[in-house]
């Protein structure tokens, strides 16, 4: 069995129909995961919230609550879904397909053990990337297809922090891309002898907090905000449509987990267990340290979001790529841990002297 | 300890500036009339060694002839104390001047008073009523208040 | 969309006034509170706030009931804090009554009342962390804390929320044997937890962007505006009724009054986390000096003051609390008055909202930490 799902390849030569037996098999494999996995990371993360605020979490529904999100899922879905009047009807309708539909395809790119992957692309940080953009126009549509003045304003401001975070996001990767000498997930976790995440400190903070704000989670979930409590983008949907976008949330934390494990923690690899469990067990850390963050850190105001992404990671994304770019060219046999400790280096110093001394009156960066 | 004001300086100080026809001292309080309210207001808020520049609370009574407003002035700087008492024996329409301008924590409670009396302040910024909802009929406190149940 | 700065939309575009009702049901603990917003873009340009919606006519209820019946009536104006009304009107009638306390019940009463700032600190306290999207974790933390003080003082009155527990002349029942192990337990406890608080707290970095410099407030300013309590001492003004004015023996306790630099929210937060460690020391005096003996000078059920009125007041966790009793004589009190702090603080609530952007308003409203059964009585 893991022979048949580790080399594709044979797949594709031995059977007549390998080659759409390969992509039904990985499609509906990666369906059926990504979906399973929401409901057991709603269970896990509500309990592990609970744990860090000293109380059990859900507890009732099943042996250990696990049975809650079921029940939440069967409540969504019995509501009744509401379509504002004057609502444009087909962007309505379309606007949570838009937001979910590339969360899912993003997955086809990312291995789950060597060489098993739904599309080998060449271009798979890429591909990614580009997915990621188009949740933001899921989102515009969103509040644009309400008809309700505040929602559409909200979209806009959600919008806008998406795509300032792209930036940093992007640049963050170029670090690994540089070092991996490939776009090709795949061929990253192949060249991660040592995790990245030792090498390019700088472009794992950078990741991993500008998919923090792209998935909109805290601190930067404006959303959820009070002073939201006006409208969020998704205020007029009721009814199956809303349990989409909220099932967009938790899988996209999946999938930004998935990358940062695949890209900067060895993917898949380690000893003695299955790839396909590594991967897993990764994920769960890194999905862990997103819960963690979201119970104990309060939110920032939405033009504390934009600066910092503007005037805060931007430049320390541009001065990894110089560093990197730096002991690539000039010295290329550099040991790795001369790398790692340089990369670690720049980020220590770059949060010292701008916390130190351009934090105007005790405001973080970014403040206006 | 807060030192309550000794009338005999209060006296001294108020003489210069209003008749004495105007305001009379009754147990440590001094009981002013309407029309010098805010001189007097004025005079104790700004005067050196008296300086009362706290208002605590504004209590309006019903006695059943006339409606008396109790002030209660505080000076942070110097932890003393004064009480100050005005009287309305207008009824039907009464009207009192607000001091609004000169201590803003006056605003809400004076508001209060309009709505729950019936006293309107002259020259308030914006006085509605605060606790019951606009076109309630009458005002509670009173002492002449029938409810329509 | 692209974000302009403040100063460039005003040149290149016009934007109309919005107006945004927030409340009067919150997503955060505050209770039945409406402000009317006007909103240019992001930035509050004038707020109305609209009360009334917790008017229960106490001070009307009070007219019709007997002395002692009111009581309980007392209770129910600030909710999370009723040892401390309780106290403020009982002080009030002894003072018109001239009734004595006896010593043990004074002290009781300094012990029930810094309980009660505990308490409600740490609710105030935790809400205002709330507001800002902690996502209640430090709410629970403080929650466990409060939870025995509850049961503490569930010991003493049999209540949890609503103690109706002070007398004329003294307090109801004295301490049960169980009353002072336990308290003794959480002493020894609390210090350690608000080392937790304070080191998970106070030097974050996003509490510090959201909440110094944030809603402002100037001495002058706040001392126009009739403002009170923490709000008040955050903006460096040292007054509390407890040093200025002292009553229940305080002038004999020795404690320090937290003052603040600034006045902004993250002032009031420390002034308030500092009132936690200063009520912890009063508590303990308090229990080292506590004395044998009566806990009541009983008076009549249904006594009749002489004619006249009095005015007493206590520093409660809110601000200055006062009761005004005027008496003719009979066994009702012709008029009762309550002086609210919590609606004097917001007198300069416009004060500290205007210029600040929506997401500002939840945190500022937060940081003056009022009880609508307070303002709207």
């Amino acid at each position: 069995m893991m022979e048949f799902l580790s080399s594709p390849a044979s797949i594709r030569s031995d059977l007549p129909f390998g080659f759409w037996l390969h992509l039904l098999v990985f499609s509906i494999g990666i369906i059926a995961l990504l979906l399973t996995s929401v409901i057991i990371f709603i269970w896990f993360e509500r309990r592990l919230v609970g744990r860090f605020q000293l109380r059990l979490g859900p507890n009732r529904a099943g042996p250990i609550g696990i049975f809650q999100s079921v029940a939440d899922v069967i409540k969504i879905l019995t509501k009744e879904d509401i379509i504002p009047t004057r609502a444009d009807k087909l962007l309505f309708w379309l606007a949570p397909i838009i937001s979910f539909s590339p969360v899912v395809v993003t997955l086809a790119v990312v291995p789950v053990a060597g060489g098993a992957l739904l599309a080998d692309l060449n271009v798979g940080i890429l591909f990614i990337m580009a997915m990621s953009s188009i949740i933001s126009v899921g989102v515009f549509t969103a509040g644009f297809a309400s008809y309700n003045k505040y929602s559409l304003l909200s979209s806009m401001r959600v919008v806008a922090q998406l795509v300032s975070y792209e930036i940093p996001l992007i640049l963050s990767l170029v670090g690994v891309v540089m070092l991996t000498g490939s776009l090709s997930l795949d061929d990253m976790v192949n060249a991660q002898t040592i995790p990245f995440i030792l090498l390019q400190p700088v472009g794992f903070f950078i990741f991993f907090i500008a998919s923090l704000a792209e998935i909109s989670r805290s601190p930067f979930d404006l959303l959820e905000a009070d002073s939201e409590l006006v409208a969020g983008y998704n205020i007029e949907y009721s009814g199956m449509k809303f349990a989409t976008f909220y099932l967009t949330e938790y899988c996209e934390a999946i999938v930004l987990s998935a990358i940062t494990a695949t890209v900067f923690l060895g993917g898949w690899q380690g000893p003695w267990l299955p790839p396909i469990i590594w991967l897993l067990l990764k994920i769960g850390l890194v999905f862990s340290v997103i819960v963690w963050i979201r119970a104990t850190l309060p939110r920032l105001r939405v033009d504390q979001v934009m600066g910092f992404a503007w005037k805060f990671l931007l430049p320390l994304a541009v001065l990894n790529i110089l560093i990197t770019g730096l002991f690539i060219t000039l010295w290329p046999e550099a040991p790795a841990w001369i790398n790692g400790s340089a990369n670690l280096l720049l980020l220590v110093m770059y949060v010292l002297i701008r916390s130190r001394f351009f934090r105007p009156g005790g405001t973080s960066v970014g403040a206006s | 300890m807060t030192t309550q004001l000794n009338s005999e300086n209060i006296a001294t100080i108020i003489q210069k500036h209003i008749s004495s026809s105007d305001y009379y001292f009754e147990n440590n309080t001094v009981v002013v009339d309407p029309s010098q309210m805010i001189t007097i207001c004025q005079v104790l808020k700004t005067t050196p060694g008296i300086e009362l520049d706290y208002l605590s609370s504004i209590t309006a009574v019903d006695y059943l002839d006339y409606f008396e407003l109790v002030y209660l002035f505080y000076s942070i700087v110097h932890n003393h104390c004064l009480t100050m008492k005005v009287r309305c024996p207008d009824k039907k329409n009464p009207s009192l001047p607000s001091i609004t301008s000169l201590y803003n924590g006056a605003n809400f409670q004076e508001r209060e008073i309009y709505d729950l009396f019936g006293i309107s302040f002259t020259s308030h910024p914006k006085l509605n009523r605060i606790f019951l909802w606009e076109g309630f009929h009458g005002h509670p406190l009173r002492k002449d208040y029938e409810s329509d149940s | 969309m692209v974000i302009l700065s403040e100063r460039t939309m005003k040149v290149t575009h016009s934007t109309d006034s919005v107006f945004i009702n927030l409340g009067p049901v919150h997503p955060s603990t505050h209770g039945v509170f409406r402000m009317r917003a006007h909103v240019d873009g992001e930035v509050i340009t004038e707020i109305e706030p609209i009360f009334g919606y917790l008017h229960r006519g106490i001070e009307k209820l009070a007219e019709g009931k007997s002395y002692r019946q009111i009581i309980p009536l007392t209770d129910r104006l600030d909710y999370v804090s009723s040892m401390t009304n309780n106290l403020a009107y009982c002080m009030a009638v002894e003072k018109l009554a001239g009734i004595e306390v006896p010593e043990r019940a004074v002290y009781i009463r300094v012990i029930m009342s810094e309980l009660q700032r505990i308490l409600s600190h740490l609710l105030g306290i935790g809400s205002f962390f709330n507001d800002m999207g902690t996502f209640f974790t430090p709410f629970f933390y403080m929650f466990v804390q409060k939870e025995k003080i509850t049961d503490l003082l569930e010991m003493v009155s049999g209540q949890r929320l609503l103690y109706n527990y002070m007398r004329f002349g003294g307090v109801s029942h004295d301490l049960p044997d169980t009353f002072l192990p336990a308290l003794n337990r959480f002493l020894r406890e609390m210090p350690a937890e608000i080392d937790k608080y304070e080191h998970l707290l106070n030097e974050n970095e996003i509490v510090l962007a959201r909440s110094k410099n944030v809603g402002v407030i100037s001495r002058e300013m706040a001392i126009n505006s009739s403002v009170s309590g923490p709000v008040l001492r955050a903006t460096g003004v040292n007054w509390d009724i407890r040093k200025v004015d002292p009553y229940s023996y305080y002038d004999l306790f020795d404690f320090d009054v937290p003052v603040g630099t600034k006045g902004d929210c993250y002032d009031r937060y420390r002034v308030r986390i500092e009132e936690l460690r200063q009520s912890l020391r009063i508590l303990e005096q308090a229990i080292s000096k506590l004395p044998a003996g009566r806990v009541l000078n009983p008076v009549p059920l249904r006594f009749r003051p002489p004619a006249g009125e009095a005015y007493s007041h206590v520093e409660s966790n809110k601000g200055e609390l006062g009761f005004h009793v005027i008496s003719d004589g009979s066994d009702k009190p012709y008029r009762l008055h309550v002086r609210a702090p919590s609606l004097l603080n917001l007198s300069a609530l416009r004060e500290m909202l205007i210029g600040w952007k929506l997401a500002d308003a939840i945190i500022i409203f937060g940081s003056i930490d009022i009880c609508l059964g307070e303002v709207d009585r």
